[in-house]
C-alpha cells in the first residue's frame, strides 16, 4: 500500500512540476548592452521585470557590439534569432528585408499600448520595427585648459571652430585642433564626424521621399568644403584616413587633440583614462547665419522582437517595461544615456553638471541620424568615405565626389 | 561483394566529414554565385547564370583589389624567402655557439607566435604618425615630417606588405633551418675538395638541396597570403582610397557590409579558382618529389 501511495505521490509531483514549467516562459534577449554596463546592474533591472511578471524569465545573450551584430544577422538568416534583440538603427533595414523582425505597431495595438511617451520609433513601410530606448548624443568635447591657454571660448559657429582649431594647433608639439576618423574598416566617421556637421545646421542628405540627395546638395557641399578647409589648414590630427573612433578618443584623452565630436557614452571612459583632463561639451557648431534647432547626431540602443518568437506577448511585456517611465529611467541612469521615454528622467542629469549641459543641448536640439533605418547603412558610409578621401587629397572636386557617392548610394537603395 | 564494399565502409567517416565540411559548403557557395540574391532576400532566388561573374570581372574595384592582392602576395613571398633563408643560414652557422643560436632562434621566431589581430594592433601603434617608427626616423634625420604610413595611399600597401613579411618570415626560417640541417656534410666537403668557394657551395649545393622545400613553401605561402584578411582589415580596412583593398577585404565588404551574398559568393569562387590553380602546381611538385 505504501509503495502505491509513494508512486501516486511521485506522479503528482511530476505532473505539478510539468505544469509549473509549462507556465514559465523564458525569453532570450540578445544585446551588447550588458557588458557595457556596471556589472550586475542590467540583470538587476531584468530581475525587477521578472518579479513584476511572474512566469516570464529573461535569459540574456550578451557580447560585444560587433559580435552581437554578426550573430543577430546570421541567426536571422537561419530563423533562430533570439526572442528579443538589441538593435542598432543601421541593422534594422537588413533584418526587416529578411522578415526577421516582428511589427511592433501590431504588438502595440494588440497590447492597447499608448505610444505617445516614446521619443522615437524606427518605421519601415509604415510599421514600427525598432524602439530606441537609450540615446547617446554626439556633442563636441573641448579641452578647457587648452582653450583657456589660447584665450578662446568654445566655438558656436563653423568660422569660430576653424579659428579655434587653427589657434590650438601646434604640430611641433604634436597638438592639433580637431580629429576626423575616416577609417574604411569602421566608416562611422562619416556619420559622427562628417554628416553631423550638416545635420547641426538643419541640413539633410535625403530628399522628401527618403532617397539619397547628395549630388547638387548645396548645404552638403558647403559642409564638405568647410571640412576640407580644416584638413588643408593642417589642423586635423594626422592619420585621419585610417583612424578609428577609439583612436580619436585616445588623442583627446592624451591632450593631443583639443576638440572632437564624441558620444556621451565615453564620459566615464575619458574620466577614467585621464582624471585630470579639464573638459566640457558644447553643441556642434552651425553654419554662419543658421539659428534654427540643431540636429544632434546620436546612436541608440534600440529594441525589437523576432518574427519567429512564440512568445510575442511576453516579449512585448519586456519592451513595455524597458520603455516605461520607471524602467527606462533606471536603464538610462546606469547607461548615462538620454531616455527613450520622454517622461523618464535619468538621475545623472541632476548629479553631474556635464550631463546637465548635455541635457540642455539635447532639449534645445533634435535627434538627427539619417543613417538609421537606411539599407546597408555601414556600406553607405563607406561609399561616402572613399570618394571623400579622394576629395580631401585634392584628386576630385566636391561636385564629383557627391555625384560618385550619389551613384553608389542609388545602387544600394535599389 | 562484402569485401568489395569494406574499404569504402572504412573510408566513410572521412568521406562524410569531407563532404560536410568541404564539398557541401563549396557547392552551396557556387550555387549562390549563380543566383541574383540569397539569404537576406525573402523572394525565391532567380537563376542568373554567369551574370554575377561578368559583373565582378568587369568591375574596376575588383580589378584594383586583384592587382593589390597579387602585389601583396608576390612581394610577401619573395621577401619571406630571402629573409627566411638568410636567418636560417645565420642560425645554421658554426661560427656562433649553441646558446647564442638558441637565443636568436627565440628572438627570430617571435613574430610567428603572435596572432594576426595582435600584430595589427602592435603595428598600428608603431606606425602611428606619433608612433615609435616616426620618432626614430625623425631623430635619425631620415625624415623631417610625420609619415602617415597607414593613411597615405602611396605608403599604405607597402606598409601592410611589410607587416605581413614581418609576421610570416619565421615559418620559412624554421623550415629552411630543418632543410639545411638535413644536407649531408659530405656534399660540402666534396665541394671544397673541388675548389668551390662559399658562394659556389651555396649556389650548387645548398639551393638545389632546398629546392623541394622552397617550391612547397612558396606555393603554400602564396595561397595563405591571398587569404590574408585580418591583418589588412584591422590595419587599413582596405583604405585609404582603396589602396590596400585586396580580394579578401573586398569579399568581406560585399557579404557583411553590402549584404550582397551572391556577389560575395562569386568573389569567393574566383579566389578558390586562383588558389586551386596554384594548388595544382603544389600537388604536382609534391608528386614529383615523391617519385
Amino acid at each position: 500500500m505504501k509503495r502505491y501511495l509513494l508512486a501516486v505521490l511521485m506522479i503528482l509531483l511530476l505532473v505539478a512540476a510539468g505544469a509549473a514549467s509549462a507556465e514559465d516562459v523564458t525569453l532570450e534577449f540578445q544585446q551588447w548592452w550588458e557588458p557595457e554596463l556596471p556589472e550586475g546592474s542590467f540583470r538587476a533591472i531584468l530581475d525587477e521585470f521578472e518579479a513584476a511578471n511572474p512566469g516570464i524569465k529573461v535569459e540574456t545573450i550578451s557580447g560585444p557590439y560587433l559580435t552581437t551584430k554578426d550573430q543577430i544577422i546570421a541567426s536571422a538568416a537561419t530563423g533562430t534569432m533570439a526572442d528579443v534583440v538589441g538593435l542598432d538603427g543601421a541593422w534594422v533595414n537588413v533584418l526587416w528585408k529578411q522578415g526577421a523582425l516582428a511589427s511592433l505597431s501590431q504588438a502595440m495595438m494588440d497590447a492597447d499600448y499608448d505610444d505617445s511617451e516614446l521619443a522615437a520609433q524606427i518605421r519601415l513601410a509604415g510599421q514600427t520595427y525598432m524602439i530606441p530606448i537609450a540615446n547617446f548624443i554626439y556633442p563636441v568635447f573641448v579641452n578647457l585648459d587648452m582653450l583657456a591657454e589660447a584665450g578662446i571660448e568654445p566655438p558656436t559657429t563653423r568660422a569660430e571652430f576653424a579659428a579655434a582649431a587653427i589657434a590650438l594647433t601646434d604640430p611641433d608639439n604634436n597638438v592639433y585642433g580637431w580629429a576626423q576618423p575616416l577609417s574604411l574598416e569602421q566608416p562611422n566617421g562619416i556619420q559622427n564626424d562628417t554628416m553631423s556637421w550638416l545635420w547641426a545646421s538643419g541640413g539633410s542628405m535625403l530628399d522628401e521621399m527618403g532617397q539619397p540627395h547628395l549630388a547638387g546638395n548645396e548645404a552638403l557641399s558647403d559642409t564638405l568644403e568647410f571640412l576640407k578647409s580644416l584638413h588643408d589648414a593642417g589642423v586635423v590630427a594626422p592619420g585621419s584616413f585610417s583612424m578609428k573612433e577609439n583612436e580619436k578618443v585616445e588623442e583627446f584623452v592624451n591632450e593631443r587633440v583639443a576638440m572632437i565630436v564624441n558620444t556621451l557614452a565615453h564620459f566615464t571612459l575619458i574620466r577614467e583614462r585621464n582624471p585630470d583632463l579639464n573638459f566640457d561639451i558644447t553643441a556642434l557648431p552651425a553654419a554662419e547665419g543658421y539659428d534654427g534647432p540643431r540636429g544632434l547626431p546620436y546612436a541608440s540602443w534600440g529594441i525589437g522582437i523576432s518574427s519567429n518568437t512564440e512568445h510575442q506577448a511576453e516579449a512585448w511585456k519586456l519592451i513595455d517595461f524597458l520603455t516605461s517611465v520607471e524602467g527606462n529611467s533606471k536603464l538610462t541612469s546606469i547607461a548615462n544615456a538620454f531616455p527613450g521615454n520622454v517622461n523618464a528622467t535619468p538621475d545623472f542629469i541632476t548629479t553631474d553638471p556635464l550631463f546637465e549641459t548635455a541635457f540642455e543641448i539635447f532639449q534645445e536640439g533634435y535627434l538627427a541620424n539619417e543613417f538609421t533605418g537606411l539599407p546597408a547603412a555601414e556600406e553607405l558610409m563607406r561609399q561616402m568615405a572613399e570618394p571623400f578621401q579622394f576629395y580631401l587629397e585634392g584628386d576630385i572636386e566636391v561636385d564629383e565626389l557627391l555625384e560618385l557617392a550619389q551613384a553608389e548610394w542609388e545602387d544600394i537603395f535599389e | 561483394m562484402k569485401r568489395k564494399f569494406l574499404p569504402y565502409a572504412y573510408l566513410s567517416p572521412t568521406l562524410a566529414l569531407l563532404a560536410a565540411l568541404t564539398i557541401v559548403p563549396i557547392v552551396t557557395v557556387f550555387l549562390y554565385s549563380l543566383v541574383d540574391n540569397v539569404i537576406i532576400n525573402q523572394n525565391p532566388p532567380v537563376f542568373v547564370g554567369l551574370d554575377n561573374y561578368a559583373e565582378v570581372l568587369t568591375n574596376r574595384k575588383f580589378r584594383g583589389a586583384l592587382s593589390n592582392t597579387f602585389y601583396f602576395a608576390i612581394v610577401s613571398v619573395i621577401a619571406h624567402f630571402i629573409i627566411g633563408l638568410s636567418f636560417a643560414l645565420l642560425l645554421n652557422t658554426r661560427l656562433i655557439g649553441n646558446k647564442t643560436k638558441a637565443l636568436f632562434r627565440v628572438i627570430y621566431i617571435l613574430p610567428w607566435v603572435f596572432t594576426a589581430s595582435i600584430i595589427a594592433i602592435l603595428w598600428r601603434l608603431l606606425l602611428n604618425p606619433h608612433g615609435v617608427i616616426n620618432f626614430v626616423l625623425f631623430e635619425l634625420g631620415i625624415t623631417q615630417e610625420k609619415l602617415e604610413w597607414l593613411s597615405d595611399r602611396d605608403l599604405a600597401l607597402n606598409a601592410v606588405t611589410f607587416i605581413n613579411i614581418w609576421a610570416g618570415y619565421p615559418f620559412y626560417m624554421v623550415s629552411f633551418l630543418a632543410g639545411l640541417q638535413g644536407i649531408p656534410d659530405d656534399l660540402y666537403e666534396a665541394g671544397r675538395v673541388d675548389g668551390g668557394n662559399s658562394w659556389q657551395l651555396f649556389r650548387f649545393i645548398t639551393l638545389p638541396q632546398l629546392k623541394p622545400i622552397i617550391i612547397s613553401l612558396a606555393l603554400l605561402d602564396f595561397i595563405w597570403t591571398i587569404h590574408q584578411f585580418t591583418l589588412i582589415w584591422m590595419t587599413t580596412g582596405g583604405g585609404p582610397m582603396r589602396s590596400t583593398e585586396v580580394l579578401s577585404t573586398y569579399t568581406y565588404k560585399a557579404a557583411f557590409s553590402s549584404h550582397e551574398y551572391s556577389i560575395a559568393s562569386t568573389l569567393a569562387m574566383i579566389i578558390l579558382a586562383i588558389c586551386t590553380f596554384v594548388g595544382v602546381f603544389y600537388v604536382r611538385n609534391q608528386r614529383m618529389a615523391d617519385e
